[in-house]
């Protein structure tokens, strides 16, 4: 568990002089579940969306799966797998044309799509509504088909934005708890929420001010550092500080 | 190319699910082509005519009946004045008034000449002119007859020109020979501008874009998984096209159709690339729409779908040039009324394989998967 799945050191992204992303560093190692904090508009999106490879940073470097977010970003794309704050699923077809599409693009063979189709079905349990149109389906279950989706071509890492938004509570643990499968696996997990419950779940979590990251630790050291009963807390004392109004 | 094929299926899928689209591509073709070639028939037929006649002599008739039987004139009334006649354009019940005045053929016969009152409605331009033609044609006519009647037998006759005329490639010069291949031209472009403009920007809008540009998929065959379903589509349509043209017009086309369908193919590529690169450059559907609305009026107006670029001033001239539907439609006219072959379209198709290369190629250029 030394190598480390994401490196960021200084990665700045600016509009105009408005610094969206502002010289963050962190690390994150390989199979962790690593919890990415922040009031709205606080710079999780586009950190994330640089990670990922949809955009350019500033300055500043960046690596992910041991490539340059600079120069690589198609390797990078191959390594990972994301969920949007918005649903990307193709609502139009069913969830089996879903899962074999996005299985396809990432070079995962027609037989194997098949059988890990199957099998994802079942613990989903999915079957009956598997010819069904994604659109059909209830939130929960296309948020947990998005993040199957997500980690279906087995990727490194993957990066889930706000994946819980509007969830029911018994999902949302349902959801946690294929998080903890994926990350026994072996798959690194970068994860943005509003829920500070869910920051708990977390190996580690960052907090995001301003564009910029003002705490990094463990969830109980954190608690510990800002004497705070709750991450609720820790979150309250960091982000009181922002000057930027929510979006 | 596995890739393509996974692409493939999911845009087929998506395509063929959406059945208001399957729907228009068979009434689309059918429908603009049954309805439109009659809404824009620009032959000049039915002028109605407003007479009035202070002769009453064998002439007056003599010049009514030749007028009543050219084919191209309804006399809707036969009034006592002009202003009675006068009412009757500002009704707009008739096109022209003729006022035959009297004294009419007294003075033909005896002086020779004798002038006519011709008042024309010219609020549709074109009408009022091709209407007043006509009838000068047929009184000029009926003029070249009376000379024979009263001039001295013994006087040589001057020397007369006689034209003999013929149209040729549309004999009968009829409106929907031109209009249907132009309408059929019509079809390609806007299933080639619209929908695949539209097509992309949707999945802007919804995010799934988003989705994709985060996965491996190569620049190329994403745009690749995009042009050929609504390719085949356009094809399709475009075959349907011809069918009715057929059906509805018995118009084959005198040329080759394999030279039809290869130069269809490759404007329906640079229409696609067209549609393409208004996708990239739009964030929602509005917008595109707008874009793409904006153009096909340019790209319809200025075509010569309906006028002759011939009789444009040079500037617009000019930016006809620029556009592919020009030269699609002149080609397309080339070889279903005249015949022509590869040689003579020749230069068009180059025409159109470099607006091919420039708006597809722009389109790849602009379509960023990282920004």
């Amino acid at each position: 568990m030394e190598e480390k799945a994401i490196i960021c050191k200084e990665l700045t992204k600016q509009f105009g002089d408005f610094y969206a992303v502002n010289k963050i560093s962190f690390e994150v190692s390989k199979g962790e579940i690593f919890g990415f904090l922040g009031a709205n508009g606080a710079g999780k999106t586009t950190a994330m969306r640089i990670l990922c490879g949809l955009s350019y940073p500033s300055s500043g470097t960046a690596s992910v799966a041991g490539f340059d977010v600079y120069r690589q970003q198609e390797s990078i794309k191959k390594n990972i797998g994301y969920m949007s704050q918005k649903f990307s699923l193709y609502e139009n077809l069913t969830v089996l044309e879903n899962i074999e599409f996005f299985g396809g693009v990432y070079g995962v063979s027609r037989k194997e799509i098949k059988e890990r189709s199957n099998d994802l079905l079942e613990t989903l349990g999915l079957q009956k509504e598997s010819r069904k149109m994604v659109g059909e389906l209830p939130l929960g279950w296309k948020q947990k088909l998005a993040f199957s989706v997500a980690i279906f071509h087995r990727p490194k890492i993957v990066f889930l934005d706000e994946p819980t938004g509007g969830v029911d509570p018994v999902t949302r643990r349902q959801f946690w708890d294929m998080i903890y499968e994926a990350a026994a696996s072996g798959i690194t997990v970068f994860v943005t929420t509003h829920y500070m419950d869910e920051a708990e779940y977390c190996n580690r979590i960052s907090v995001m001010v301003d564009g910029r990251v003002e705490a990094l630790d463990t969830p109980a050291n954190l608690k510990h550092q800002f004497s705070a009963d709750t991450i609720d807390e820790v979150f309250y004392q960091l982000a009181r500080g922002a000057k930027r109004s929510a979006d | 190319m596995k890739v393509l094929r996974f692409i493939l299926q999911k845009e087929f899928r998506q395509i063929f699910r959406d059945k208001t689209i399957l729907a228009m591509m068979f009434v689309m073709p059918t429908v603009q082509l049954i309805v439109m070639p009659l809404a824009m028939n620009f032959d000049v037929k039915n002028v109605n005519i407003s007479l009035v006649d202070h002769d009453h002599s064998t002439y007056s008739q003599k010049l009514i009946s030749k007028i009543a039987s050219s084919g191209y004139f309804r006399i809707i009334s036969s009034d006592f004045s002009f202003k009675e006649a006068l009412m009757h354009i500002e009704k707009e019940e008739a096109d022209l008034v003729v006022e035959i005045p009297s004294g009419f053929e007294r003075n033909l016969v005896r002086d020779g000449a004798q002038k006519l009152a011709v008042s024309v409605d010219a609020i549709n331009g074109s009408k009022a002119s091709i209407g007043g033609s006509y009838l000068n044609t047929v009184i000029s006519d009926f003029n070249a007859g009376i000379d024979i009647n009263i001039r001295n037998i013994n006087k040589t006759p001057s020397g007369v020109i006689d034209i003999s005329f013929r149209n040729w490639f549309n004999p009968m010069a009829e409106y929907k020979y031109y209009i249907v291949p132009g309408i059929l031209v019509l079809l390609l472009t806007m299933i080639g501008g619209f929908m695949t403009a539209l097509n992309i920007v949707r999945e802007k809008e919804v995010g799934t874009i988003e989705q994709i540009n985060v996965t491996p998929i190569k620049k190329w065959e994403f745009i690749l998984g995009k042009l050929i379903p609504f390719w085949v589509i356009g094809m399709t349509v475009f075959s349907i096209g011809l069918v009715v043209c057929f059906v509805v017009y018995r118009i084959v086309p005198e040329g080759s159709i394999a030279l039809i369908y290869l130069i269809a193919s490759v404007y329906l590529i640079a229409l696609l690339g067209f549609g393409l690169l208004i996708s990239t450059y739009s964030d929602n559907q509005v917008q595109a729409m707008f874009v793409a609305f904006f153009f096909m009026m340019i790209f319809m107006l200025m075509s010569g779908l309906f006028t002759s670029i011939d009789s444009m001033p040079t500037w617009a001239r000019i930016i006809s040039n620029l556009t592919p539907v020009t030269h699609f439609i002149k080609v397309v006219r080339m070889i279903v009324l005249k015949g022509s072959g590869f040689e003579e379209v020749k230069t068009e198709l180059c025409y159109i394989l470099a607006f091919a290369f420039v708006l597809n190629g722009w389109a790849i250029w602009n379509y960023r998967k990282t920004n």
